[in-house]
């Protein structure tokens, strides 16, 4: 009895193991890009619609049935097939229906014999096509980001709301605007032709670089979604610099760039899951082979003779992912970074942080010199870091009474939790300072 | 070992807008719970039934009255059902109390099936 109970049970064992991280997130990304491809752009609604039902239809089934040996392929045959239910059903397609279907069965391997890896190999195309869809130039630098998001990375209207602190609505009316757009520009769905693809690539590359940092800057130990955030930017970036087409150095130094970013997420946060600024990160829990691959990358990225400011970025990441501790950094290098930057990309944030440079080559009170000629920027007017820096500088001059000042400035002006929870430490760390 | 039928009742809802990642969340905990049953050796099987809630089959005077189902005026459904061992209700009640469907369903009705 015992026995025939545990056969019966088979198909539920593993079943979690199965669940990979954020498959269902990546899976659509995924199914949504081949769909569009068929559909065309002007029908990505539809598209999300048929892998938002195969995915309802998984939730139905598999707390019941167990999840199945690839939960992959389970839901691109599903998506699939109802897929060819809409091209049946609507009229729409009707002039289009059979070519439609052929497309389906040219391109594709029937349901039955879908290959989990084989599929998403060939998905890799359809997913750089739809890159260049999402990030076209005519959609404001916001929509590009939460369409990018939404439609390529799978993520929930709720999620990029939390991660830009704005609303549901406010995301929803962005990604509606966005398509709407995309639909009255009848934007083709492919690769740009060559004369146009490298405006259009500068515009994907932006779109990427603008969701890195909307994960990494913001990003608290709280709110883990924001890593992803990240993660998935990388791993876009990656999709483009693999392709013999897209991969310009401009792609290199960015994918760099990421990932000497991307390497520090083990040490930027404590147990409590408080931010560690750079200087306090144990750097033995760096992912030092993702810092081997963003050499390489960075490496790629010398072909050419265009410096680009991810050029220069992925540059200072280097020096710090090369260097043994935060005071032992070639600051000098990075100071010198940091003024061909503002020369290329003119901004109060790229001249804050000079000043920090500045700060470990000549000391604090040029610091603080380097931060006059910033201090009245409007940019920086609510900007936390910009009080917090120069509370900073005060601190290592000694002048705890000045730095405190500053940091209960910066204090008012931060919303991120764990941010706050950092200042508020300095803060009393000047009261004991000044004893 | 008596048996026990657990029927799974909820609401049908409208799961468009639930983003891939809380969907896949769900999955895993009901995953997670049919797994603990399965190292138990409670677990028995397992079948999802449709949504639309069947047919309800009455004798009408001397003729059949087939209706659409739920049966009463609450939309409320059989999901599905599972089939567990225990020893008693109390341990088909207990290994039910960290089921996710009071969570994401509405309730577990738990039946022991008459071995006489």
């Amino acid at each position: 009895m015992q026995k025939r109970a545990n056969e019966i049970s088979a198909p539920a064992q593993n079943s979690v193991d199965r669940l990979v991280d954020h498959l269902f997130r990546r899976e659509s990304g995924r199914l949504v890009a081949t769909l569009t491809r068929i559909f065309g752009p002007s029908n990505l609604a539809l598209a999300e619609e048929v892998v938002q039902e195969a995915l309802i239809q998984a939730l139905n089934l598999w707390p019941f049935q167990g999840v199945p040996d690839r939960p992959a392929a389970w839901l691109a045959t599903v998506a699939q097939r109802k897929a060819l239910d809409v091209v049946r059903r609507e009229s729409r397609f009707h002039a289009l229906g059979p070519e439609i279907e052929r497309a389906f069965w040219q391109t594709r391997a029937p349901p039955e014999a879908v290959d989990a890896v084989a599929f998403r190999d060939e998905l890799g195309d359809d997913q750089l096509e739809m890159m260049f869809t999402c990030c076209h130039p005519a959609l404001g630098a916001d929509a590009r980001v939460a369409l990018t998001l939404k439609t390529l990375g799978g993520f929930g209207v709720s999620e990029i709301a939390r991660a830009f602190l704005v609303t549901e609505t406010t995301i929803n009316q962005r990604i509606v605007r966005a398509k709407r757009r995309l639909r009255e520009m009848r934007v083709d769905f492919g690769v740009p032709q060559p004369d146009e693809l490298a405006h259009r690539l500068r515009s994907v590359l932006e779109c990427l670089y603008l969701m890195f940092n909307e994960g990494y800057l913001a990003g608290s130990g709280g709110d883990l979604i924001r890593e992803d955030i990240c993660r998935e930017s990388l791993r876009l970036v990656l999709l483009l610099a693999d392709h013999p087409k897209m991969s310009a150095p401009e792609v290199h130094a960015l994918s760099a760039l990421m990932m000497f970013q991307a390497a520090h997420f083990p040490a930027r946060t404590d147990g409590n899951g408080d931010l560690r600024p750079l200087a306090d990160q144990d750097r033995t829990l760096w992912d030092h082979d993702l810092i081997a691959r963003a050499f390489r990358a960075l490496g790629s990225a010398q072909d050419g003779d265009h410096l680009s400011p991810y050029h220069l970025e992925a540059g200072i990441a280097a020096c710090h992912a090369a260097a043994p501790s935060y005071e032992a950094t070639d600051w000098i290098a990075i100071r010198r970074f940091y003024e061909q930057l503002l020369l290329v990309k003119p901004s109060p944030i790229v001249g804050l942080n000079r000043a920090v440079a500045i700060a470990m080559t000549d000391g604090p009170r040029a610091g603080l010199v380097a931060l006059d000629a910033i201090r009245d920027a409007s940019e920086l007017k609510n900007y936390a870091l910009l009080p917090a820096t120069r509370g900073e500088f005060y601190y290592r001059l000694g002048e705890y009474d000045r730095a405190a000042q500053e940091f209960k400035a910066a204090l008012n002006l931060s919303a991120v939790e764990p941010e706050r929870r950092y200042i508020a430490a300095k803060i009393s760390a000047c009261g004991i300072g000044a004893i | 070992m008596p048996q026990f039928l657990l029927l799974l009742h909820e609401f049908p809802q409208d799961m468009s807008g639930v983003s891939p990642e809380d969907i896949q969340a769900i999955i895993a905990e009901y995953s997670a719970w049919s797994e603990r049953l399965a190292k138990a050796g409670k677990f028995q099987g397992g079948q999802k039934l449709t949504d639309e809630g069947g047919r309800s089959i009455t004798t009408n005077g001397g003729g059949l009255s087939v209706t659409d189902g739920p049966y009463n005026e609450t939309k409320e459904v059989i999901g599905g059902y599972f089939m567990i061992e225990a020893a008693d209700y109390d341990e088909a009640v207990a290994l039910c109390e960290d089921s996710p469907h009071l969570k994401f369903g509405s309730r577990i009705e738990v039946r022991q099936v008459d071995a006489m």
